[in-house]
């Protein structure tokens, strides 16, 4: 049952007026080239061990980039019922499973909640892509008497938050975003204020796959990949040697409370909270304006009310691309001073995941509040000394953070930041 | 924060002609815009007609490069912010470009672009490794369609908050509900919001014939789209876009700016039953439609005209007429309802923003387009859907609803400026 509403026409003040809700990260499920499930993946990622792997299932050898972080020994059969697999892109299979265990681990029954108060909020980039690759191919080779039935729905962009809720009997405010990487945090964000909206929980995140042929070549087309064919030297961000990214599969979804409604279930583990978010776009290319990386940290941190020395750890963007390495430790710098922070890149052990990577960072970015440990940037050698920035390289750090800033970037100026802080003492 | 949030400004391409004035005039006249597909040879298909925009870009300013660059969809969505921006008088207020925001809804974005370089690097589909020397530097940004926020962010100037809002086919509302949401908040001072789609293409004509979603009815495309008729099977795709300023209500006042109507209430909600089929109790449509009338302020009766989602399907227009129902109660036999999908067709995600414009030039002109092609009623939609004749209304309080696969169901109130709500 929804709350009653009592309308105010006398003030005209509308029913809900927007509640300052904390909303926390109650679960986590991961799905990434480097672990699948949360602990095994936490513990590669602190063990500097990565899942960049040459693409398998077709031939690569006419491709530019032929490495990709790819999720292996995922058996989608065993892990989901048999009637989702004929509808289902292999993303959201990933995705379906990384929400069943966010939901495990956050000890929820959807069966015992409201079911209006419950919401789906993801971020997606590229849809069922493989799934559409096969459909279309069948349209123009066999005929469109050959399209699966299924293919209206598991290509577009809402096929992720629409089978969850279907899945999980989740009928309370929910939405889509795209914003290339950066709406990975976006999602977040909604996922925020659909708490502060009335609902009591929301599954967010992001989780793409997009490994097939076309799916590479678009890939491709978007000209900031790596064509470096050493896995451990290929994405190389801050490196004197960066030569691009690495495209991945896989994410992360969270289970994200209203911190009252979690208490009032008596939740086992909170792993903190969302506590700021910004986005920006950047202004159209020839301007002279500035680009709004800066902007949109400094406005996550206000949104948080935490100052720039609060921030324990950032976990970069990391793009690998020169230019956008410069400017987002010009960025970094500006905020928090030179070397002011220490800065980690994780996805450099699973390529860049679209708006799954992000949703993975903040599981990073929750993890290192848990324990302690802020995961490295693994294969970056040669830290170009021009970026003045602490990047934590290599080993893990032992650290305690209490707050974290994940940042994330999309082509076409998409710049957006989250703020996460430790839980507060029960 | 909880700011009111006015529309200010409206651009429209809608099959029928380019500009809200020739969209506003095509749904009062009694004419449709659905005809068998140009596009390409629809005669493999089951469906075969389409309501298509006769749009040729040079017409519309857009430049040489736009035109390389920019995917249909994204020419629609540029065009009709360019329309809105200068309808509002925003483009030269001097507004800091960082509280302007963008908002933009798509079903499936770059679609028509992605199909046709999929040809290129496949050679007609023969090969599954497609060949990477034919890589458009374009395939990307049809492949990930916040291409479509990016480019009307260029057109607005804005350097705000910016996503695409992609929740199928009530996307057209839900980003417009988001724009809301960051206005409301004060995450932005403007949002350029709205939302875009351009699907007439084969993979989109073969997905809906899969299904039967579409109508078959190939021998009349002028009168296939029939919601809320007897005889209707199905709905007719079609393309546009549609694209608002939105801005906070002191903003717009401060700047003397022309207000359409308040974006008053607004909801959406999850069936969780099904990605393509609707129960037909309305159970959950219901659900947003009374959030979004109990956020308003408003009383079910204060409402003046109901939009309908009205896709023509058998399954929607029964779902929805129970959702209006249940919600309205005895007001839901005496409220106007109509669906200008009769006209021109569903666009998908960019439906939801198409039929927002038309109801705040319903609000402006004191008329309510009709629902075309309705003749023979069906005892199951038993309401006044304004059949075939616009008809003349004094609208301060409008409904407007989506359904859309994934299950989504999204509800907006409507409200003029200064009415007592």
């Amino acid at each position: 049952m929804t709350p009653t509403l009592v309308v105010q026409r006398e003030e005209q003040r509308p029913a809900d007026e927007p509640r300052t809700v904390s909303a926390v990260v109650t679960g986590i499920g991961v799905t990434a080239p480097n672990g699948l499930g949360t602990e095994e993946w936490w513990q590669a990622t602190l063990a500097g061990q990565h899942g960049i792997r040459p693409i398998e299932g077709y031939d690569t050898s006419a491709y530019p980039t032929r490495l990709a972080g790819t999720v292996t020994g995922f058996d989608a059969a065993a892990l989901l019922p048999g009637r989702l697999l004929p509808q289902t892109d292999r993303s959201t299979r990933l995705a379906l499973v990384a929400t069943e265990w966010a939901l495990a681990d956050a000890g929820v029954d959807p069966g015992e909640l409201p079911e209006y108060g419950m919401g789906v909020v993801t971020s997606n980039a590229g849809g069922g892509f493989e799934f559409t690759h096969r459909e279309i191919r069948k349209l123009w080779t066999e005929g469109p008497e050959h399209v699966s039935v299924y293919e209206s729905f598991a290509w577009f962009y809402a096929v992720n938050s629409g089978q969850i809720s279907i899945r999980h009997g989740m009928r309370g405010a929910s939405g889509v975003l795209v914003a290339d990487q950066a709406g990975g945090l976006d999602a977040l964000g909604h996922a925020r204020r659909t708490l502060r909206r009335g609902n009591t929980l929301v599954v967010t995140g992001g989780v793409e796959s997009s490994l097939d042929p076309w799916g590479l070549s678009a890939h491709i087309a978007g000209g900031r990949l790596s064509s470096v064919p050493d896995p451990e030297r290929a994405y190389q961000p801050f490196d004197i040697g960066a030569s691009g990214h690495l495209p991945g599969e896989g994410g992360a979804i969270l289970v994200v409370e209203d911190a009252a409604a979690a208490q009032a279930r008596r939740v086992r583990r909170c792993y903190g909270e969302i506590a700021g978010y910004a986005a920006t776009l950047d202004p159209a290319p020839g301007s002279g304006r500035p680009l709004g990386l800066e902007r949109a940290i400094r406005l996550a941190l206000a949104d948080a009310g935490v100052a720039p020395e609060e921030v324990d750890a950032v976990f970069a963007d990391a793009a690998g691309v020169p230019a956008l390495d410069r400017a987002e430790a010009r960025a970094l710098e500006a905020v928090f001073g030179p070397y002011g922070v220490p800065v980690s890149a994780p996805k450099t052990m699973t390529g860049r995941l679209a708006a799954g990577g992000p949703a993975l960072d903040v599981a990073a970015a929750l993890l290192s509040v848990r324990d302690g440990m802020l995961p490295p940037a693994v294969h970056v050698p040669s830290p170009d000394p021009a970026y003045r920035i602490d990047l934590v390289r290599g080993e893990p750090r032992d650290l305690r953070v209490r707050t974290a800033l994940v940042v994330a970037r999309g082509h076409g100026g998409f710049n957006s930041a989250v703020v996460v802080r430790e839980p507060k003492a029960p | 924060m909880n700011r009111q949030v006015a529309i200010t400004g409206i651009g429209v391409v809608a099959p029928g002609g380019v500009g809200k004035k020739a969209f506003w005039d095509l749904l009062v006249s009694g004419r449709t815009a659905t005809r068998t597909i140009s596009f390409f040879d629809p005669a493999p298909f089951r469906s075969q007609m389409a309501a298509e925009v006769d749009f040729v870009p040079e017409e519309h300013g857009l430049t040489p490069r736009e035109i390389r660059r920019l995917d249909r969809a994204a020419q629609f969505a540029v065009v009709s912010t360019r329309e809105c921006l200068e309808d509002s008088g925003l483009l030269f207020a001097g507004v800091d470009p960082t509280r302007i925001g963008v908002s933009v809804g798509s079903a499936v974005g770059g679609t028509t672009a992605l199909e046709r370089e999929y040809l290129v690097l496949s050679d007609g589909g023969k090969e599954w490794e497609v060949d990477p020397r034919y890589i458009s530097p374009h395939l990307y940004d049809a492949f990930v369609p916040s291409s479509l926020a990016s480019e009307v962010g260029r057109a607005a100037g804005a350097e705000g908050p910016a996503a695409v809002v992609s929740t199928g086919c009530t996307s057209g509302i839900d980003a417009v509900g988001y724009a809301r949401d960051l206005i409301a908040e004060g995450s932005a001072d403007v949002m350029i919001a709205g939302a875009a789609d351009t699907p007439i293409s084969p993979i989109a004509v073969a997905c809906f014939d899969a299904i039967k979603a579409t109508s078959p009815r190939n021998d009349d495309p002028a009168h296939a789209s029939r919601p809320f008729d007897r005889t209707r099977n199905g709905f007719v795709l079609g393309e546009g876009a549609a694209m608002f300023v939105l801005e906070d209500l002191e903003h717009a006042r401060a700047r003397g700016a022309h207000v359409y109507g308040l974006v008053a209430g607004y909801a959406t909600r999850c069936n969780a039953y099904h990605m393509t089929g609707l129960k037909p109790d309305g159970r959950e449509m219901a659900e947003a439609i009374r959030h979004a009338i109990a956020e308003s302020g408003i009383a079910p009766e204060d409402v003046d005209y109901v939009n309908a989602h009205g896709s023509g399907t058998k399954q929607n227009d029964r779902h929805e007429t129970a959702a209006f129902k249940a919600t309205l109660g005895e007001h839901a036999y005496r409220v106007p309802v109509s669906s200008i999908k009769s006209v021109i067709g569903h666009s998908l995600g960019a439906i939801g923003s198409i039929e927002i414009a038309a109801c705040a030039l319903a609000m402006q002109n004191g008329m309510v387009p009709p629902t075309a092609n309705l003749h023979e009623p069906d005892p199951e939609c038993d309401l006044d859907y304004v059949p075939n004749e616009a008809r003349a209304v004094d609208v301060d309080t409008v409904l407007t609803v989506g359904s859309g696969f994934g299950g989504f169901q999204s509800a907006m109130i409507l409200t003029r400026e200064g009415t007592d709500a």
